[in-house]
């Protein structure tokens, strides 16, 4: 399997009246072809932030990429002009949003909106692109799809909108799709649905996808691969089952305690992590976490840890090792 | 749709009563029509009191009221004063489309005195309308774009300038600057005053001419505020989530400024230009008292000033009526521009 | 677990003091109208203005704005008359200031008169409903659907000469300027009235104000302890507004000729008929007029900074 993206040292930054804000602090990863990765942390930890660095869709100014590569097929996006960029959006990576009421324009038919892609990226004509946009509504589980192209955004109920968000985004096949948090604001049983769909795509067009979540549950049915992310940067990087079993950074060990589970006695208590979110107007110093950590020692506050090995395909970012209590 | 704008004009017909009462009370106490009907000074008790008969100005001010709307032929009126109704009144009412006849004009119908001056007010008001709309939608759309670009800070402080300014000043300082510098330093000079210079006659080039200084002070103000407006709704409306997913879709910049954020910010737009053409029709009053053009606003002016009633009246129902179904109109075309309401 | 107890972390800073500390609801207002420089150059061309029009008047007395000489009729700027004369002689730059307090008087106290009553019938509106909303919305649509100076052309022959002249603090005022702050009082309030009712209806949802009825405060209470507070920033914004529109609108009539009536200068009126002379005399205009404009774009200026400062998430630039 091949590397489709290769993100190295991402730094981005937002100038506002109030001072700088760190938003993403150097984070890498890779993306193969096909492979599901979950960006996974809790709100402002920078995951949207990165991706749409990535994607060039940071408003500058105030936003700054302050350093990093993002290697897509042998060229930088984030050194791309903007005709280029153009190119790779929507055809090569393409990207779906949280809110589908705000993220789809008001007063333009869900038909048009899907079929300008297809003339702007593969050239069709109006017939053509009307007929695969069909096609594309029914795949997603829109059904009646010909007397639908019509139909307005707010005509729709928010888990159908995430449906059209969905065929829009896959309209041109691209490689990679990134999905920002697509199903948080959706009731339960509709985000059931909704993944079910996503993973009904994947098996049959093999694209790879980043999934970027807050929900852990969200993750495990999804995902093959998770980075957990905090203040900005990466903390613990896992295959998913590895993540669930053995998490070994401090952090991700909290994330799954706090999580209420069926298998734990009823009057179990529910441990939450102290502290607050940290101040990102700050540069950062040390381990982001180390306020909030039990098991933070005084290296932890000096210096940030980089990602090391700790177990096949598992890097965490972190001097302490929390099975013995002892530095690593 | 159709049933919409019905009920929109039955809602109007109340408003308008209102708006005619209240309008009417006011007009009475304007001073004195009968001292200056025709221009000449009535002296003797005896005529004015004829005059009062004549003009039903004896009457009550509801009865008065009630004529005006009315008319009054089919009722007597009493005019020699022997207390005994016996001449048919004339007046058939405003509902009939009688808006009674001009006591400066002596005998000519308010509809005709209106209608004579009504064009050359259209002129401006249209012309002007399009370049502010044209105007302002360039350099808006134009600012958004180029957010605190040079080209931005320069037009957001004419801008601002330019809105705070009272006509009259605008109008007289193109005056000075077009017209009385112009002359003076040998250039083709601007006229100021009339539609058309009489040696010439009433053509085409002429009025064009003429017209371009009223114009321009008028649409001034409006393009000033409407530039401002339209940039303020263009950025707000290009930082929405939706315009966010048109650049993610990798849609080329022109698509995305013209047709995903240009038709959302529109909506707004529509509104405010659609309330506020009949208002210009206000704001003529001054630039055609300045540049000695002949159209409605002036003639309000004039007929005002000499206690005309009917004319007065006239004007001004007239333009509630426009602003009523420009109203009507505005909101009719919203709704077909945004789908969220035409499918409630 | 001994091992545990050395793992205390040592308290640099509790989390909560990393982050910056709250400011109040002023000290944030504050800073962002501080932020916007227009607004400051606005409030001190403002304040240039004020010490020009009512500390001019230490400098030069009344009796000499009004002195006519007709022999120096329409003479330009001198060194005698720095802005030159009028059609009468008299010395313009005096007019100016004794016509500057009278504008700014007539903008703050039209405005004050607009603001009170586009309130009362507001907030009654808004907070009462039914019928007397109806009412009161239809008596308010009527007057907007009536162009503001046709209007006040009209009201301004209705009580054109009716209010006689004030002597007030050694001075004669014109009883036309009472007339004048009379009608563009009267007639500007439906602005505010619809925008105060606009927030009443919005403010009058929530939670706090059905706790406040549940406990028994009564409905003046209500409007003016719980909601007029909490729509104070529009109604700032309009207000400030409201004095450049009223100095506008003064200067519109006057210069038509049915405004404030000489003696009394404004500097509406010093306009009047300056287009006749406009080769011959151009100082009679542009002074007046540049101040006029001057005092509008400040304060153009300062409602803008007051709307960004109140209220965020209306930002028009």
């Amino acid at each position: 399997m091949g590397t489709l993206l290769d993100v190295n040292n991402l730094k981005t930054r937002f100038h506002t009246p109030e001072g700088t804000v760190y938003a993403v602090n150097g984070i890498s990863f890779k993306i193969d072809e096909g492979e599901t990765l979950a960006l996974v942390g809790e709100s402002g930890c920078g995951k949207s932030v990165s991706m749409l660095s990535i994607l060039g869709l940071i408003v500058i100014p105030p936003g700054e990429i302050a350093s990093g590569t993002a290697i897509y097929r042998g060229a930088d996006l984030l050194k791309m002009e903007e005709i280029d960029l153009e190119r790779i959006r929507g055809k090569e990576i393409a990207m779906i949003f949280q809110d589908s009421m705000t993220s789809l324009n008001p007063v333009l038919s869900i038909g048009r909106q899907i079929t300008e892609t297809l003339h702007t990226h593969m050239g069709m004509n109006h017939e053509q692109a009307v007929k695969r946009t069909i096609e594309l509504l029914e795949w997603v589980g829109i059904s009646d799809a010909h007397s639908r192209l019509g139909d307005y955004p707010h005509q729709y109920s928010g888990g159908m909108r995430q449906r059209v968000m969905i065929a829009m985004a896959l309209a041109c096949t691209p490689s990679i799709l990134i999905a920002d948090e697509p199903t948080t604001a959706l009731d339960v049983t509709i985000q059931a649905q909704i993944v079910e769909l996503v993973i009904r795509m994947r098996e049959q067009m093999g694209m790879a996808m980043v999934w970027i979540t807050h929900d852990l549950g969200v993750v495990a049915g999804l995902a093959e691969r998770v980075n957990v992310m905090y203040a900005g940067f990466i903390v613990e990087e896992a295959d998913v089952d590895t993540l669930y079993d053995d998490p070994r950074h401090p952090y991700t060990n909290s994330l799954l305690a706090a999580l209420p589970r069926a298998d734990r006695r009823r009057d179990h208590r529910l441990k939450s992590i102290p502290g607050a979110p940290p101040n990102l107007l700050v540069e950062p110093k040390g381990c982001p976490f180390a306020p909030r950590c039990e098991y933070a020692r005084e290296r932890c506050w000096d210096e940030n840890p980089v990602l090391s090995v700790v177990g096949t395909k598992h890097r965490i970012a972190c001097w302490v090792d929390i099975k013995t209590g002892d530095l690593r | 749709m159709t049933r919409y704008i019905i009920r929109r004009l039955i809602q109007a017909i109340p408003l308008l009563f209102i708006i005619s009462a209240v309008l009417f009370v006011l007009m009475q106490n304007m001073g004195d029509p009968i001292a200056t009907l025709g221009g000449r000074m009535v002296t003797r008790p005896a005529d004015r009191q004829r005059l009062a008969r004549q003009l039903g100005l004896d009457k009550p001010i509801y009865v008065q009221y009630l004529y005006w709307l009315i008319g009054n032929d089919w009722a007597k009126t009493d005019l020699d004063g022997d207390g005994i109704p016996e001449t048919q009144g004339t007046r058939h009412g405003v509902l009939r489309g009688d808006f009674g006849t001009s006591l400066v004009n002596r005998g000519v119908p308010v509809v005709q005195v209106i209608a004579d001056r009504l064009p050359n007010t259209l002129i401006l008001m249209l012309t002007a309308e399009v370049v502010i709309i044209v105007g302002s939608l360039l350099v808006g759309v134009y600012s958004a774009l180029r957010q605190y670009s040079l080209v931005d800070n320069f037009v957001t402080a004419v801008s601002f300038i330019g809105y705070s300014m009272p006509i009259f000043f605008i109008a007289l300082m193109t005056m000075y600057i077009f017209s009385v510098n112009f002359k003076k330093w040998g250039l083709p000079y601007l006229p100021t005053v009339g539609m058309f210079d009489p040696n010439v006659g009433e053509t085409f080039p002429q009025v064009v001419w003429h017209m371009i200084l009223p114009v321009f002070s008028i649409s001034f103000i409006s393009y000033a505020a409407y530039s401002r407006y339209i940039r303020s709704t263009m950025l707000e409306v290009l930082s929405q989530d939706y315009i966010r997913t048109a650049k993610a879709k990798g849609l080329p910049k022109r698509e995305i400024t013209f047709i995903h954020a240009l038709k959302n910010a529109s909506l707004p737009i529509v509104t405010i230009v659609g309330l506020e053409l009949p208002l210009l029709l206000g704001g003529a009053v001054v630039t055609e008292r300045i540049f000695a053009w002949p159209g409605m606003g002036r003639l309000f002016l004039d007929h005002l000033e000499r206690s005309d009633t009917p004319v007065v009246m006239g004007i001004l129902m007239l333009i509630a009526v426009a602003v009523i179904v420009f109203q009507i109109i505005t909101d009719v075309v919203y709704a077909w521009l945004d789908p969220r309401i035409r499918y409630h | 677990m001994s091992a545990q107890a050395n793992l205390k972390a040592i308290p640099r800073l509790a989390p909560d003091e990393i982050e910056s500390p709250p400011l109040s609801l002023g000290e944030l207002t504050w800073r962002r109208f501080r932020r916007h420089k227009m607004a400051i150059f606005g409030v001190v061309v403002l304040i240039l203005l004020i010490f020009y029009t009512f500390g001019g008047a230490f400098v030069v007395s009344e009796k000499y704005a009004n002195q006519t000489e007709t022999s120096l009729r329409l003479t330009g700027p001198s060194a005698l008359h720095r802005f030159g004369t009028d059609t009468v002689g008299r010395d313009i730059l005096a007019r100016t200031i004794y016509g500057g307090q009278i504008s700014l008087l007539i903008g703050l106290t039209a405005m004050t008169l607009e603001t009170l009553v586009g309130i009362l019938i507001g907030a009654s509106a808004g907070y009462y409903g039914g019928w007397l909303d109806a009412i009161l919305m239809r008596f308010t649509e009527a007057m907007l659907n009536i162009p503001q100076i046709l209007l006040l052309l009209v009201m301004a022959k209705f009580f054109g000469g009716k209010i006689p002249n004030i002597p007030l603090l050694g001075r004669t005022f014109s009883g036309s300027v009472v007339a004048i702050i009379l009608i563009i009082g009267f007639t500007s309030w439906p602005y505010l009235a619809r925008i105060v009712r606009a927030e009443f209806l919005s403010i009058k949802e929530n939670e706090f104000i059905l706790a406040a009825r549940a406990t028994g405060t009564p409905p003046l209470q209500i409007i003016f302890r719980h909601i007029l507070p909490n729509s104070i920033a529009p109604i700032v914004v309009s207000a400030t507004l409201g004095v450049a529109n009223a100095i506008t609108l003064e200067a519109y009539i006057s210069f038509l000729g049915l405004g404030v009536q000489p003696p009394t200068a404004t500097w509406g009126n010093m306009l009047e008929g300056a287009y006749k002379y406009i080769e011959s005399a151009p100082w009679l205009w542009v002074f007046p007029g540049t101040l006029i404009v001057l005092i509008v774009l400040a304060i153009n200026f300062l409602g803008d900074g007051l709307r960004d400062a109140l209220d965020p998430r209306s930002r028009t630039v």
